[in-house]
């Protein structure tokens, strides 16, 4: 079982969260985080999800998606050519005793301290999913009182965009035969999902691509 | 180009320019707006059934009896939840269909209201897609687009659920010249590569074999079957959904694979080296055991849907597309194979293998030894008097497999039963559908006593809207198929399958209240002429009870979760493969 990340373009329309969750969940498949909210386009939206799967299965569950009709596309991102951001609020015990090294370790990890009370402070952080999990680390033995966290949302980097060919018009004849003629239909548009979506340019020189668990690492790239 | 309408008139205005000239339904609350302007209709003809599973299975019987859209409506809540299974039915047989309900009205969703049921949601798993419509201005798109996804591509239902609010409202009609579908683009056109590859494989392949499902019959592409499995000397199996594909009495023909297939078609599938499977779908109930399915098999694997191709079995060479194209593009890509290597393969001595099992191994049985009637016969015979341009449904269970096995099947789309779901109750309705959909047939619903007591309600439509179907009722007093489970894998404790109905109901009579006439028949030398009888009824539904043998076993069979190799063509009894050098 290999972690993927899957970005997939859906029309804005209601159910389709439904839809996709249900679909995973009929298919036998854990999602281990999903987020979803507007594009650049009004009339769509796009989700990231990530899931634990093998190649095979992941294969087939992206087919099964793409068989949505309101799912317009599907790209699996790969870790190594992707930004990866999640958003985390996190209440951490903290009185007078501790609340320097607390904040210390909000220093550290970049984060932001957003509420204080006498016997707490919240603070907001975001980051990839590594880095995250190494901060809650060091909070830990402070004490955690209260933690929320957004799924992962995902992008390529480099300059293209996985929406651009997407919302072009399709001229499809109106059914006035009940079978429709498949001479008519519309080209299909690229739908693999087992590769990344675009050529990735090398990371800029300096740039580490993948962090690592300990706390300094994790740090020193946020 | 519009004009002011009630968004039901719109409605029934759009169904008609979608091209729907008949609609199996009920009325109810919050689908009576509908009902209104579609007494106005001089296109739709309205069936009134007597519940809303029959005008699903009706639908279905229509739209695969011809290819086209089957159209069903019902009221919400129960009307809905009432056409859940022929939905499921059809998502599973590739069916298109397209199921219209009322919802209530939009104010009143989510208030647990009277007769309010998330049909939207419950349909979600088991429909192509579904809409929730509460625009009345969207009524007339979304049925063009109902029709569309429905039709084109895998065919499949499509659930179309308006609320009440929304076709009481006054709308401008439009009928698109445009859908809004971005994320619908179905791939019909096999990609030129994959099919010269394919083409490669099957020159090169030794022992080849067609495995023909559902898909050919779907895309009608039963002609090019017939010329590419004549090309080359290729054989032909053809899976229970797609009987008739290529005609049984075809010397090319190898039978039906399976569970319950012919020994010569699981022969065939097992032995193979290389399987061209085409629109069909690696079905448990034909590989048996996944992996000791065809093991020595290559695999070319076309289908319409792309999630097919590698779900159960992996694909060396995977070709997406309409089959009707697929099978086109593989005869020219074939012949170009030839011509340029200067060879045409020669699968003689396969075929002359495969020969002497269908000889040796024919699908047959054994009458009863108690003299009492045997249920093959009976189908037989209808097979034989009703002939081959009949159109047969049925069923699920043992008189299905004997009716897949038995009757004559030589053109595609007169065999419609219930493969995937296996629905028992299936076969009145569809044949009530299929009637309506091509009234010059014959129309024969072989059913078994458990079924027909699940759906024979829909006689009475038959009888009132003058549809005079057949049914033949194999009668065998029990739940056969799982009484024969129970006889092999379960000491012959026959839990719950008896179901007395030697003696109640009284079929006959049932038929003869519910407006038919009602036949009987037990014994041997009296079924030619209780058919011949039933033939000659023309103006209204005939059930015709056959009380035959009660158990009587569906042979050959392989076990549920066992390799094909381990086929019995009776109990105890396999077939020798050795000495046939397969």
């Amino acid at each position: 079982m290999s972690k993927h990340t899957l970005s997939i373009l859906v029309e804005n329309k209601h159910g389709v969260l439904a839809r996709v969750a249900a679909l995973i969940s009929r298919r036998g498949f854990n999602i281990d985080s999903l987020a979803v909210g507007p594009t650049e386009h009004p009339e769509v939206s796009r989700m990231t999800i990530a899931v634990s799967v093998d190649e095979q299965p992941l294969e087939q569950i992206t087919k099964q998606l793409n068989k949505l009709v309101n799912v317009i596309k599907i790209v699996e991102l790969e870790p190594s050519q992707t930004v990866q951001r999640e958003l985390l609020l996190v209440k951490v015990k903290a009185d007078t005793l501790t609340r320097g090294q607390v904040l210390e370790t909000v220093q550290l990890f970049r984060a932001k301290v957003v509420d204080v009370a006498p016997d707490a402070i919240t603070i907001e952080a975001t980051g990839n999913p590594d880095k995250l999990e190494a901060m809650l680390r060091v909070l830990e033995p402070f004490g955690v009182r209260e933690l929320v966290q957004s799924g992962m949302v995902a992008i390529g980097r480099g300059g293209r965009s996985i929406s651009d060919r997407t919302l072009r018009p399709v001229p499809v004849p109106p059914p006035h035969v009940a079978t429709g003629s498949p001479a008519l239909q519309a080209k299909p548009v690229d739908r693999t999902a087992d590769r990344p979506h675009h050529p990735v340019p090398a990371p800029p020189p300096g740039h580490r691509a993948a962090p690592t668990s300990t706390a300094q690492t994790a740090s020193s790239q946020a | 180009m519009s004009e002011q309408l009630t968004g039901a008139q719109a409605l029934i205005r759009a169904l008609e320019h979608a091209g729907v000239d008949t609609v199996f339904g009920i009325p109810g609350g919050a689908i009576l707006p509908a009902y209104d302007p579609m007494l106005d209709s001089t296109q739709i003809r309205h069936i009134l059934v007597r519940h809303e599973q029959g005008a699903g299975h009706a639908a279905q019987g229509y739209a695969s009896a011809t290819g086209k859209v089957g159209v069903c409506m019902a009221t919400s809540g129960p009307g809905a939840t009432n056409l859940v299974t022929p939905i499921a039915d059809a998502y599973m047989d590739s069916v298109p269909l397209v199921a219209i309900t009322g919802q209530v009205a939009s104010a009143a969703i989510g208030t647990d209201a009277f007769q309010e049921a998330d049909i939207r949601g419950i349909t979600m798993p088991i429909t192509k897609h579904n809409f929730l419509v509460n625009d009345p201005n969207e009524i007339a798109s979304t049925i063009a687009e109902a029709f569309h996804i429905a039709s084109t591509g895998r065919p499949g239902p499509v659930l179309v659920d308006v609320t009440k609010d929304a076709m009481q409202a006054k709308v401008d009609f439009h009928w698109p010249t445009e859908l809004s579908l971005p994320g619908y683009r179905p791939v019909t056109r096999p990609h030129p590569k994959q099919v010269r590859e394919a083409a490669r494989l099957i020159a090169a392949a030794e022992k080849p074999v067609l495995y023909v499902g559902g898909g050919v019959i779907r895309a009608k592409a039963h002609a090019e079957l017939k010329e590419l499995a004549e090309l080359l000397g290729l054989p032909v199996v053809t899976t229970l959904m797609a009987r008739g594909a290529l005609p049984d009495t075809h010397e090319l023909h190898f039978g039906m694979p399976g569970m319950h297939g012919s020994v010569s078609a699981v022969g065939a599938l097992q032995r193979s080296d290389l399987l061209i499977c085409l629109g069909a779908r690696f079905d448990d109930r034909v590989t048996g055991k996944l992996e000791s399915f065809a093991p020595e098999a290559k695999v070319i694997h076309a289908d319409i849907d792309p999630a097919e191709i590698g779900k159960n079995r992996a694909a060396d060479v995977p070709i997406v597309g309409d089959c009707k194209e697929v099978i086109g593009d593989l005869i020219g890509a074939l012949k170009t194979e030839i011509a340029a290597t200067g060879r045409t393969p020669d699968y003689g001595t396969w075929r002359h293998q495969l020969e002497a099992v269908r000889a040796k191994y024919p699908v047959g049985y054994d009458e009863p030894e108690d003299g009492s009637l045997s249920p093959q016969y009976v189908i037989e015979r209808i097979g034989k008097i009703a002939g081959p341009d009949a159109i047969y449904t049925s069923g699920v269970g043992q008189h299905q497999m004997w009716a897949a096995h038995f009757l004559p099947f030589e053109k595609p789309m007169h065999w419609l039963n219930s493969g995937g779901l296996g629905t028992m109750g299936y076969a009145v309705p569809a044949a009530m559908g299929a009637k309506v959909a091509v009234p010059d047939k014959t129309v024969w619903a072989i059913d078994g006593d458990g079924c027909f007591q699940m759906t024979n309600q829909e006689l009475v439509t038959c009888a009132l809207e003058g549809i005079p179907i057949k049914v033949a009722v194999i009668n065998n007093q029990s739940l056969g198929m799982v009484r024969q489970w129970q006889t092999l894998f379960y000491d012959k404790r026959y839990s719950n399958t008896d179901l007395h109905s030697a003696r109640i109901p009284d079929f006959a009579k049932l038929a003869e209240a519910m407006g038919g006439v009602g036949l009987r028949c037990s014994d041997r030398d009296s079924v030619d002429a209780t058919i011949e009888k039933a033939m000659a009824v023309t103006d209204a539904p005939v059930v015709v009870d056959f009380v035959v043998h009660r158990d009587a076993m569906v042979w050959p069979m392989v076990a549920a979760g066992t390799s094909n190799d381990d086929i019995r063509i009776a109990r105890d009894m396999a077939p020798t493969w050795d000495t046939e050098e397969l």
